[in-house]
């Protein structure tokens, strides 16, 4: 009896870490692969309410075909004009650069099939993503729901992050009243941001808002950022920020304050000056996080649907459409299809940058850092 | 004493008897049996407001202590409503049980079968007094197939609107053509016209996307697009259901659309219809094109300043209209223009078709019965006449006798001669042999808050020119009526016409 029952325990030990791991992978794949799979058949289908229940009917890629050759494509890719000389040559020296880039790759001795495949995909869509930028970015050209999208993650994550590591190093400092400021900074991360966008929107009303009189004073009564493309993406953005600022400043302070103290001390005992400790001390030190940091907005960035939605209802036009405003339209209309198509688009620009951001950046950093 | 005592009897006999009169005269304009619906409650969805739902709100209590039922009115965004409607019918959820919408919309709704039939009820129903509706709303807004699955609550037309003292004083005549409306915007942008000393503007319209703008440039439209009277149409060719967008006509409204924007507030391409009354009926505008509402609100002592000071006419039109065969835009002549006046071709736009209400036909039937109830209570002489010279409520004249008694008009403030000019222009509207129905073929919503909404946004937006503007609404109709099958969507936009 011993030897079984001994055998038993063995067998049962050796199952324990996946019957214990086994109801998350459940859960998990039950509430995000099942939704997954099911939003690919949305895209891939027509959806229609009919008398108790819906209706759904497969069309293969007609619904992805819409948003990139057909009828949705200004709302999706833009409005293309002509790309000029000067862009072509632009975007040649940026193949020529990814070009390099893998060459450097495959001649370092390290180069494997993912690695190689990898980079040939990151090349392939940064490279697409720019010349689409050219087309849509000219004068005949008016950019889709994708390129407004990546102006909000990559322009909103860059102000964001210069922002708030120039806080967190404020912060940092030995000054009186610096837990005040820290909570004060701390505060609109802490707003849902439907309220931050109502609140946005009456702060950025130049005829009504409590800054009127200011607008007025410099002469700019009768602008009205609403009615033009680019003051309103930027309101849009600096809406977005106000809120996220506080969520780089929290973390690159936590790790600024985490850095070597006798580096630092020592270095100033050295004579070196403040851009010198940042540069040879304090970056080396803090660049792990920030590159997380970095990567986790990123992430959330792709998602921004409730400010544009509220501020300015995606006008004028489709001005300040985000990926997820451009599919939770298509969604109130009833266009499953198209919607899940917009998302299914949006996670794969997503997945590339962020993919690439956190192999190509992000990783070597940290091991730079260790 | 003695006087004292015999006083205060005389009170209370005048206070029993007063009571009792107003008892009967409940009792009677009602016909409602208390605690007939005890415990009963009624799920009613409709836009947020305050418009359209504030009296629903209001009346809500009245009804329950008529009756016992409860009303909850549900609210959601205008551009959430029809969806949320259709998928709480479609897919069983039954959530709602009656429903305040466009009566545009019950096409998509009736034919499934999601709506009750009302015609038996409307018909036993003597107090709603159905005589007393207005043709066009008892047999076009409430009826689909022949059969009434709508109760009619508010009466809607566009209408031009302006500021009769500022047009007096300048010595201007209410525009008769889309051009005199231009001009006249025009000479008065800037003038300041509430009397704080800033300059105003010569034209508000509701631009706003995702809202309800879009009606205003079919209201545009109309007069160049259709002339030869309602059954011609203007949104399709009743031959082969080609869209009538891409065309000289529709081109020429677009133009007006476009150029109004430069007499209008710097934003204006994201106001909502909300702003543009708040903007009118604070004297910041010349003029205005909108529903009825500007009427009633104008004459509220404690938001308006333009009272007595608006006047209103039937929608403008044009001397050059649409030549169907030729696709080109040409003189109106008596051929063209049956029924131009003074060379002028108007159409006035039967916009939405007035809000209404509908009942859900999965409900149990003590709830339909008490939603229809509800509905009829609204809608009957004693409740409506009052409503709709509210200009909070939403609510526009749709009964002959609200355009015929004027008293109702006077007691809610309106001068006499202000309510003429107010109740012509409607009454004018509404008998004009040209009147422009609205769409109401399967999924118009779409055509309309999808795609001609966006085209036209992304027009005013400088995103595209008029040309790309036009193309991106043919072609989205095209789409739709291959999607939808064409030859279906044309028996069915004829049948709406009448044809």
């Amino acid at each position: 009896m011993f030897p079984s029952s001994a055998k038993f325990t063995e067998w049962s030990d050796r199952q324990a870490p996946t019957l214990l791991i086994l109801p998350t992978v459940l859960i998990i794949l039950g509430l995000s692969i099942y939704p997954l799979l099911l939003s690919l058949y949305l895209a891939l289908s027509r959806f229609k309410l009919v008398r108790g229940g819906y209706e759904l009917k497969f069309v293969g890629l007609r619904n992805f075909k819409k948003l990139l050759f057909g009828s949705q494509q200004y709302h999706f890719l833009g409005t293309l004009g002509q790309i000029s000389l000067l862009e072509w040559c632009l975007l040649a020296c940026v193949v020529v650069a990814f070009a390099y880039w893998i060459w450097r790759y495959l001649c370092s001795g390290k180069a494997g099939i993912f690695g190689t495949l990898g980079r040939l995909i990151t090349a392939t869509v940064l490279t697409g993503l720019i010349l689409l930028g050219l087309s849509v970015l000219n004068a005949k050209g008016f950019p889709g729901s994708l390129i407004v999208t990546l102006f909000y993650v990559f322009a909103g994550v860059s102000l964001q992050f210069l922002i708030g590591l120039g806080l967190a190093l404020l912060c940092a400092q030995r000054i009186a009243g610096r837990n005040f400021f820290r909570l004060i900074f701390f505060i609109p991360l802490m707003v849902t941001p439907v309220g931050i966008a109502y609140a946005f929107r009456m702060l950025a009303d130049v005829s009504k808002g409590p800054f009127a009189p200011l607008w007025q004073w410099f002469g700019y009564g009768d602008f009205a950022w609403a009615v033009d493309a680019w003051s309103a993406r930027w309101v849009v953005l600096i809406g977005d920020s106000w809120q996220w600022i506080p969520f780089m400043f929290i973390v690159l302070l936590a790790a600024l304050e985490n850095q070597p103290g006798e580096q630092v001390e020592a270095a100033k005992m050295d004579g070196a000056g403040g851009w010198q400790i940042f540069r040879d001390i304090s970056w080396p030190a803090i660049a792990p996080v920030a590159a997380t940091v970095i990567l986790i907005r990123l992430i959330e960035a792709f998602k921004i649907v409730d400010l544009p939605n509220i501020l300015t209802n995606g006008g004028p036009g489709i001005a300040t459409e985000s990926m997820t405003l451009h599919a939770f339209i298509a969604w109130r209309t009833q266009d499953l299809g198209g919607s899940s198509a917009v998302g299914y688009m949006l996670l794969f620009v997503a997945v590339v940058t962020c993919v690439s951001f956190f192999n190509f950046i992000a990783q070597k950093t940290q091991e730079a850092g260790t | 004493m003695k006087s004292s005592k015999s006083n205060s009897r005389l009170r209370r006999v005048a206070a029993v008897g007063t009571t009792s009169l107003c008892a009967v005269a409940l009792a009677a304009s009602t016909a409602f049996a208390a605690g007939k619906y005890d415990g009963v409650k009624v799920n009613i969805m409709t836009f947020t407001g305050p418009q359209i739902a504030e009296p629903l709100q209001r009346r809500a209590p009245e009804f329950k202590e008529l009756t016992g039922a409860e009303i909850n009115v549900v609210t959601v965004p205008f551009s959430d409503l029809y969806t949320k409607l259709l998928t709480d019918f479609a897919t069983g959820t039954n959530s709602i049980d009656a429903a305040v919408f466009a009566p545009q919309w019950m096409v998509d709704y009736a034919d499934p079968g999601y709506l009750e039939d009302l015609s038996g009820k409307v018909a036993a129903d003597t107090d709603l007094k159905s005589d007393d509706i207005a043709g066009f709303f008892r047999e076009f807004s409430q009826q689909y197939s022949g059969k009434t699955y709508m109760l009619t609550l508010d009466g809607d037309f566009h209408m031009a609107y302006y500021r009769s003292d500022i047009l007096e004083a300048e010595g201007l005549s209410p525009p008769e053509t889309w051009d005199d409306y231009l001009s006249i915007a025009k000479s008065l942008h800037g003038k300041d016209m509430n009397g704080d000393g800033e300059g105003d503007y010569g034209s508000c319209i509701s631009k706003k996307r995702n809202a309800q703008a879009y009606w205003a440039i079919l209201s545009i439209a109309g007069g160049f697009l259709q002339s030869k009277g309602t059954k011609q149409g203007a949104f399709f060719d009743t031959e082969d259901m080609s869209p009538l967008v891409n065309n000289e006509g529709f081109a020429a409204a677009l133009d007006v659309y476009t150029e109004s924007t430069k007499y209008g507030p710097p934003d204006e391409i994201n106001l909502d219809v909300g702003d543009t009354r708040g903007l009118f009926t604070s004297g910041r505008c010349a003029m205005t094109i909108d529903w009825g509402d500007i009427g009633t609100l104008a004459i509220d002592p404690d938001n308006s300043k333009v009272i007595d000071k608006v006047g209103a006419v039937m929608l403008p039109g044009s001397r050059k209209v649409l030549d169907r065969e030729t696709g080109k835009l040409a003189d109106c002549d008596a051929d063209l223009c049956p029924h131009a006046v003074n060379g002028v071709n108007r159409a006035p736009f039967a916009a939405f078709g007035g809000w209404s209400g509908g009942i859900n036909a999965s409900a149990d039937q003590k709830t339909k019965d008490a939603a229809y109830d509800f509905f009829s209570y609204m809608s009957q002489p004693a409740q409506s006449n009052v409503d709709v010279t509210i200009g909070k409520t939403g609510f526009n004249p749709y009964r002959l006798s609200q355009f015929s008694d004027m008293d109702t008009w006077l007691k809610a403030g309106m001068s006499e001669k202000a309510a003429k000019n107010y109740l012509g222009a409607i009454g004018a509207s509404l008998d004009s042999p040209n009147m422009m129905l609205d769409l109401r073929i399967p999924k118009n919503q779409n055509y309309q808050q999808v795609v001609l909404d966006t085209a036209i946004a992304r027009l005013l937006a400088g995103e595209i020119d008029k040309a790309a503007a036009m193309a991106a609404i043919e072609e989205g109709w095209i789409e739709l009526n291959e999607d939808l099958g064409v030859d279906e969507q044309l028996r069915l936009y004829k049948a709406t016409l009448g044809q």
